[in-house]
């Protein structure tokens, strides 16, 4: 088992600034989400660690060791791809023991590998198939395995999810979860889903035009946003966002209630909410509408119990508890306070 | 109905209604019809000539048609020089499109690589595909002349030969020329063919078997060649195509030549009996020799697009 470390790790496509001076440190067998909008750099990052991408600038560290020039194959890392990249002319068992055949390992260790690795992901009767005659589900385990075999310190997944369809993703993260926590392997782990993200990171690394805006565990960058990019990227619906003079105010539309349903010791911020329209979801209710002293253009969403009932068109006396504010820099969009 | 429909065309103006071009049955018919005229004009009409004059006796002294079974077809394959022909058409196909196959891949593993002046060495490989055949084989007639030959006077500079080596005056020498040119002229096609393969694998394939420690015999053999069969299968079969009815390399080099026929192959043949010594009848029957071989190859050419499809 091994950290990851990347030092100022920068990579320019020409012109373009795809990674930009990033330093990021994994934690023993921890679960490090990259989480961003496509285009942010966070493949590009996950291929630097992985060494199929030069770094312009900057160090990847990996088990303390500098890896900067090494190929991907001595770096003691597996990867797996958003397409799984299996090799469709060679068989699932052939497929899982490429990366053996590559080592040279003796035949019948190759045999009890792949065999051992197709067991902890239960694909033991696919081995003698082809990718193409297997499900999307099952080739992620194909190509889990074929990552497993070598037994890697470090594992990189990049977006290995996005090509399955909804219900088979939640089975296939829970799958995920319990692999990573079974074999407790270092992982970092590419999507641009933040509930993928949420769900499944020990941390969570957001990033957005080749800069990590905040790193922390899935409650911290929730609660406590770096920045509005962080506040608006994570949650949904995202965190609202008063503009003002000084500051820019932000709260989240679970925490915007009726005056009334915050309690007075909570040192309630009264607002005036126009609701234009309200919505409802079964478990909850979401009103969309706009507060009074601030621009009419800036929307805000106040997420209720379907239990409350608003009138909509009318103008109502909403409040966030002090606690549940967050304040940003309005020129710079950083977080200014408070330092909960 | 008809009513509401006729009222409806009265109140249409004039450019609303539909142009004869938008009529599915007229494209169809205008847009097929040149083609289907141009194969029968120019493919269906001499086919079935050459079937008739196979089982013929039509020479250019005695045109009239009388048919004569199998007669022609008879003293087409009791002649020793068809088998020559036929003997020297295979070779000539095979070697020169193994040679074909190892190179144009080389070319393809190559061009598909990074590195400077690219572009400059993607265009003199494709240099050779863009001149005419015929030309071609003038310039390599030239190349290895008896006399004149540059690769003589080279080999003569450099202290290696004595006296010329008269490429295409000696059987084996004329037989290795001949192939040579085929290759020389067909190793650019299957190059690209094979790199439009090579740049369809997916990209993250080539990644993984780099993660994977593979490392460039492995990848290539393992990985690259076998994900290209089936498109350096339709490079072969292209080849084998232009190789088997080819017969202006022969024609012009050696005339079929060193004597009396060690160069000969079945176009050459065909051409050298049917039309320069006029007895049309058997320069058909030996032309008509091609055809189930060139069925087969497309029939298989087929069969590797459909494949292609599946996968």
């Amino acid at each position: 088992m091994s950290v990851v470390e990347t030092r100022r790790l920068t990579k320019h496509f020409g012109e373009a600034l795809a990674v930009d001076h990033v330093d990021l440190a994994s934690t023993e067998g921890e679960f490090l989400v990259l989480l961003g909008p496509s285009g942010c750099g966070k493949t590009t990052l996950l291929r630097m660690i992985a060494g199929l991408e030069e770094p312009s600038e900057g160090e990847v560290h990996i088990g303390g060791a500098l890896m900067n020039g090494l190929p991907p194959r001595t770096r003691k890392i597996a990867m797996v791809f958003q397409s799984y990249a299996l090799y469709p002319h060679m068989t699932v068992h052939r497929n899982i023991a490429f990366p053996l055949r590559a080592e040279r390992l003796e035949k019948e260790l190759q045999d009890e590998k792949v065999h051992w690795a197709a067991g902890l992901l239960g694909i033991e009767r696919y081995l003698e198939r082809r990718p193409r005659q297997l499900s999307g589900g099952e080739r992620q385990r194909v190509a889990l395995a074929r990552a497993l075999v070598r037994e890697p310190n470090v594992f990189l997944l990049d977006e290995p999810l996005s090509n399955l369809d909804a219900k088979l993703r939640a089975a296939a993260r829970d799958d995920l979860l319990a692999f990573q926590r079974n074999i407790g392997i270092t992982t970092i782990y590419v999507t641009h889903d933040q509930v993928e993200a949420m769900g499944m990171g020990d941390r969570i690394a957001v990033m957005s035009d080749g800069r990590i805006r905040q790193l922390g565990t899935p409650e911290q960058i929730y609660s406590n946003p770096a920045d509005t990019f962080v506040a608006t990227f994570i949650g949904s619906p995202p965190m609202n966002l008063l503009e003002g003079p000084e500051r820019t105010v932000g709260f989240r539309p679970e925490n915007f209630r009726p005056f009334s349903d915050v309690p007075a010791d909570q040192l309630p911020e009264a607002f005036q909410f126009h609701v234009n329209r309200s919505e409802y979801l079964g478990s909850d209710r979401y009103l969309y509408g706009t507060v009074e002293g601030y621009d009419e253009e800036t929307k805000v969403i106040a997420r209720v119990p379907v239990g409350v009932s608003i009138e909509e068109g009318m103008t109502h006396r909403f409040a966030v508890a002090a606690a549940d504010l967050r304040f940003f820099d309005p020129a710079t969009g950083e977080r200014i306070g408070p330092t909960s | 109905m008809s009513e509401t429909a006729v009222e409806v065309k009265a109140v249409a103006p004039a450019r609303d209604r539909r142009h004869f071009l938008d009529n599915d049955r007229f494209l169809a018919i205008g847009g097929m019809t040149p083609a289907v005229l141009y194969i029968l004009g120019l493919v269906g009409i001499p086919f079935v000539l050459a079937v008739l004059l196979a089982f013929s006796d039509v020479t250019v002294g005695d045109p009239s048609l009388d048919l004569t079974g199998l007669d022609t077809l008879r003293q087409v394959i009791a002649d020793p020089v068809f088998w020559q022909s036929l003997r020297n058409t295979f070779v000539f196909t095979l070697v020169s499109n193994a040679l074909v196959v190892v190179l144009a891949t080389a070319l393809a593993l190559i061009l598909t690589k990074q590195f400077k002046g690219k572009w400059l060495v993607r265009f003199l490989v494709l240099l050779p595909w863009t001149t005419p055949v015929s030309l071609a084989a003038i310039t390599w007639l030239w190349t290895l002349d008896s006399i004149f030959s540059p690769i003589d006077w080279v080999l003569r500079a450099m202290g290696l030969l004595e006296s010329n080596v008269i490429w295409l005056g000696k059987p084996a020498l004329a037989l290795a020329s001949v192939i040579t040119v085929h290759t020389w002229r067909i190793v650019p096609l299957a190059a690209v063919i094979i790199m439009a393969g090579m740049i369809a694998i997916p990209s993250e394939i080539k990644d993984a078997s780099d993660i994977d420690g593979a490392r460039f015999w492995r990848r290539t053999f393992e990985i690259e060649i076998p994900l290209m069969a089936p498109i350096i299968g339709v490079a072969v079969l292209f080849g084998v195509i232009l190789t088997i009815t080819d017969m202006t390399v022969v024609y012009v080099l050696t005339r079929g030549g060193p004597p009396p026929n060690s160069t000969q192959v079945l176009a050459s043949w065909a051409f050298f009996k049917g039309i320069e010594g006029g007895d049309l009848a058997q320069g058909a029957g030996t032309a008509l020799f091609l055809l189930p071989v060139l069925i087969a190859v497309a029939a298989f050419i087929l069969r590797f697009a459909r494949r292609r499809e599946v996968l």
